[in-house]
């Protein structure tokens, strides 16, 4: 019986870890990028959600094809916030950059509470009730669907960089932005391409989640320390580390969950992130890229 | 007698991740004389400069100065021993005035206020600063920054200097105003440790010489000696050139 | 011929000039008199020098030293507790209760700063570890039952009691706030002749060059931070005495940090009187959204955003930033 509550917690852990691996994945991208450590990224976590949400309550769409809405959607928005809000500041000090991005994220987040009051919605779909059984262990496949999409994304976000022109572009002026202007790169282009590809991560993250997660404005500050520490865990700008990282997180927190009540389960994330921060503030896997 | 010497590094070497930057270098710098430091680029100068002043710690070998070990001492104790440096890519303080530049050095010695203020003013007229004493940092011209960043080091009344690389992005009127400023504070008994790419400055300024490639000492002496040394002429111009010069 | 005089008779720190210091005077004089001109008022201004007190303990740390803290709520909320279950469980008086909230925000402060600054973490790091430890004392402050969880401490008024800091009228903490409020800005006066002051900005302003001019900047870091926290947390205790209600939502969440934090920013970082300017402009602000949208007090913190958002893009250097840079343009042009 234990051994198998064991097994569904980290099972648990790992669906919920892959989501986070891919909302992480977005974030170090914009740092190792542009160097900005974007603290409005729960705020498109959040509106991933509300697009799924309302796409699927007012358009009727399957809550698994609102996530192809909800990518050019994300991406639109990020590369929007990127060249108004982020490009004119991107020579501040780095505090600067901080502190927009958080005035970025107050801004939306009670912007959708005014819109959309402080309720929790849930969106009404049967992929929530339908679960597998191993066992004693119980699959939901809404996690597990949640998971496959991000893993998806997260692959192609991988061969993107690795395979293509424009991922070598876009490591080069992560890299090396100096060099890369000299080659002829885009760079304004490239910082553009990369927060929209960014904020469309942290969107389907969310949008994926969706059909088992209630959506309310505040959701996006549930994940996006959860991303931080993932992103300080597998080394800032490190697409690798975020993906392996989000999966240690997923299943550091439900092997928190296991062992503490209620929400002190964070306590776990919060204590590695301090303790990552101190003794290897240059993640597990160092800053560069894979 | 015990050993009294000013600065002495003993088979200093320091690697990054395997990479050697600086190997079994020694040297010794006595007071009041001006060493030169040269070598091609990326030759480890400023890593040197960086393991002498206390901002990298060496893996092996020693830096003594004024007979103690430096070994494990911060930067900021360093200085309080009467060792100043200044730095490549100056580093002013931008959104400070000239003159409050200034004090933090003065302030390393000082705590009196007003005995820092005349301090202060002391050395901006001493630098030729002392127009531009209450703009802020960031106003100033490349020269003017240059001033600055030795100004400050001065502040701390150094017994040595490190100066890396002063002269760079200065025009020749400019480093000539420079090389004097340098000559000025050799004078008032300063010992200085100066670091320089221009071949002409170094030879003009230096008592001796030590020279740097790959992180290895491959000559050291006299800058006449040192300029005509096959090794020296290798590493700058190419394997064959000093055949090529003879 | 040189355009300044030779002699030393310019001081470091120029400071206020003459009819600056008539004008604050002034004002000092007209502020004592406002709870007998405009009494309706009093509210707000208790929540405008509150604030002011807090945001220049953040100042000290953010705008003199450089390191920007997302998490400074950690102090305010532990303030608040320690002194708020001494009162409540020793009956001891909050008098002597805002001397350990100080103590223990010092402390507190002296742990995180030591973990932070010893490995030298700095900009983002620093300002999202602050965060963390803001989190986890929230999380410990709802589970754990002993120190009220969820519902937090309700303070029971026993009428009019100075010894215990008690109050039926709001005139007593309105004059304790100005006075607390005075004292910090006279602080961070006095801190800016000397030479740890000094020694603040040059620290904020380049590490590594600080320390070849024989700054320790740890112990800078650890003086800034000690001052930061301390005062933070003393604000901590009278915002529990005064609204004698706290919960691990209102002291330890981020929207705490975000309003502590806000003040000087906006009204100008690194200076003394921007935490004051600030919250002049916010204070009243947050007042007036919340009793417009009923509903949801969070309009204001939208607004917060917006102004945030602007201010970094136009205004870094705040208000008095803007000031500053309207003086100095007008005195170039007049040569």
């Amino acid at each position: 019986m234990i051994i198998s509550f064991i097994f569904q917690s980290l099972l648990n852990g790992i669906l919920v870890g892959g989501v986070y691996s891919l909302m992480a994945m977005g974030l170090t991208l914009i740092f190792g990028v542009m160097k900005v450590v974007n603290f409005a990224h729960g705020s498109l976590i959040m509106l991933g959600m509300y697009v799924a949400y309302w796409s699927v309550a007012l358009l009727h769409v399957d809550p698994y094809v609102s996530i192809l809405i909800v990518f050019p959607v994300l991406f639109i928005i990020g590369a929007s916030f990127q060249k108004f809000l982020i490009n004119p500041i991107i020579n501040a000090p780095e505090h600067n950059q901080l502190l927009l991005t958080l005035g970025v994220s107050l801004f939306m987040e009670n912007l959708a509470v005014f819109l959309w009051s402080p309720d929790y919605r849930v969106m009404k779909t049967s992929y929530a009730e339908i679960n597998f059984y191993i066992g004693d262990i119980t699959i939901s496949l809404a996690r597990l669907l949640a998971f496959c999409f991000a893993m998806l994304l997260a692959a192609i976000l991988y061969v993107v960089l690795t395979r293509t022109d424009l991922g070598k572009a876009i490591r080069a002026a992560s890299e090396e932005p100096r060099g890369a202007l000299l080659m002829g790169i885009n760079i304004k282009r490239i910082y553009l391409i990369s927060f929209g590809i960014g904020a469309a991560c942290a969107g389907v993250g969310g949008a994926a989640i969706t059909p088992f997660f209630p959506v309310y404005p505040y959701v996006g500050w549930l994940f996006v320390i959860t991303c931080f520490v993932v992103v300080v865990l597998g080394g800032m700008g490190n697409i690798l580390g975020a993906f392996v990282g989000g999966l240690i997180i997923g299943l550091a927190d439900s092997v928190g969950a296991m062992l503490l009540p209620g929400s002190m389960k964070s306590i776990i994330s919060f204590t590695i992130f301090i303790l990552i921060l101190l003794f290897k503030p240059t993640g597990l896997f160092g800053r560069e890229h894979a | 007698m015990k050993n009294n010497s000013f600065l002495t590094v003993r088979n200093v070497s320091k690697s990054f991740r395997g990479l050697d930057a600086i190997t079994n270098v020694s040297l010794k710098l006595n007071p009041g004389e001006i060493l030169g430091l040269i070598g091609p680029n990326g030759a480890g100068k400023t890593t040197l400069f960086n393991l002498i002043t206390g901002f990298l710690r060496p893996n092996s070998g020693s830096v003594l100065f004024l007979g103690q070990n430096l070994m494990g001492m911060k930067p900021h104790e360093i200085c309080k021993m009467g060792m100043a440096r200044t730095f490549q890519i100056v580093k002013p303080f931008s959104q400070l005035s000239t003159l409050e530049n200034v004090a933090v050095g003065s302030y390393n010695r000082m705590s009196n206020v007003k005995d820092v203020e005349e301090k202060t003013w002391e050395i901006l007229k001493f630098v030729g600063l002392d127009k531009r004493a209450l703009d802020p940092a960031s106003n100033l011209t490349t020269p003017d920054r240059k001033r600055l960043e030795l100004a400050r080091a001065l502040g701390t009344l150094p017994k040595l200097l490190l100066l890396d690389e002063v002269m760079a992005g200065l025009n020749p009127t400019e480093q000539e105003e420079i090389i004097d400023l340098v000559r000025k504070v050799r004078e008032t008994g300063t010992a200085i440790f100066i670091i320089e790419h221009h071949m002409r400055v170094i030879m003009g300024l230096s008592d001796r010489i030590v020279v740097i490639h790959h992180g290895v000492c491959i000559a050291a002496g006299e800058p006449r000696v040192v300029c005509e040394d096959e090794k020296v002429i290798e590493a700058y111009l190419g394997k064959g050139a000093y055949l090529a010069e003879n | 011929m040189p355009s300044r005089p030779m002699q030393p008779t310019t001081h470091l720190r120029p400071g206020f000039s003459r009819k600056a210091w008539i004008s604050l005077g002034l004002v000092l004089v007209a502020l004592h008199l406002l709870p007998w001109v405009i009494p309706n008022v009093l509210h707000v201004m208790i929540m405008i020098f509150l604030y002011a007190i807090m945001g220049q303990g953040w100042n000290v740390l953010g705008g003199y030293v450089g390191q920007f803290s997302f998490g400074h709520s950690v102090f305010f909320g532990l303030g608040a507790y320690v002194s708020s279950l001494l009162f409540v469980n020793l009956g001891w008086s909050p008098w002597f209760g805002i001397l350990f909230s100080c103590a223990a925000g010092i402390v507190l402060g002296l742990f995180i700063g030591f973990l932070s600054f010893r490995y030298g973490l700095k900009g983002p790091f620093f300002a999202l570890i602050m965060l963390a430890f803001a989190e986890i004392f929230h999380i410990i402050a709802m589970e754990w039952k002993a120190v009220g969880g969820a519902l937090g401490i309700l303070i029971p008024l026993e009428g009019n009691s100075p010894a215990l800091m008690q109050f039926m009228d709001k005139e007593p903490f309105y004059f304790i706030t100005l006075w607390m409020m005075v004292g910090s800005l006279y602080l961070v006066w006095k801190m800016e002749g000397t030479r740890m002051g000094l020694y603040f900005l040059a620290t904020r302003e380049d590490h590594d060059a600080s320390e070849a001019l024989g700054v320790d900047t740890f112990k800078v870091q650890m003086v800034a931070m000690a001052i930061s926290a301390g005062m933070t947390a003393m604000g901590g205790t009278i915002y529990a005495q005064y609204l004698l209600y706290i919960d691990p939502d209102s002291t330890f969440g981020l929207a705490n940090s975000v309003e502590i934090m806000l003040r000087p920013i906006i009204g100008g970082p690194g200076t003394i009187l921007g935490p004051l300017l600030g919250s002049v402009v916010l204070t009243p602000l947050s007042e007036i959204t919340r009793l417009a949208f009923q509903s949801y007090s969070g309009v204001h913190l939208m607004i917060y955003g917006l102004i945030l958002v602007v201010v970094i893009m136009f205004l870094p250097n705040g208000i008095i930033g803007l000031v500053r840079n309207v003086f100095y343009k007008m005195r170039k042009r007049a040569g």
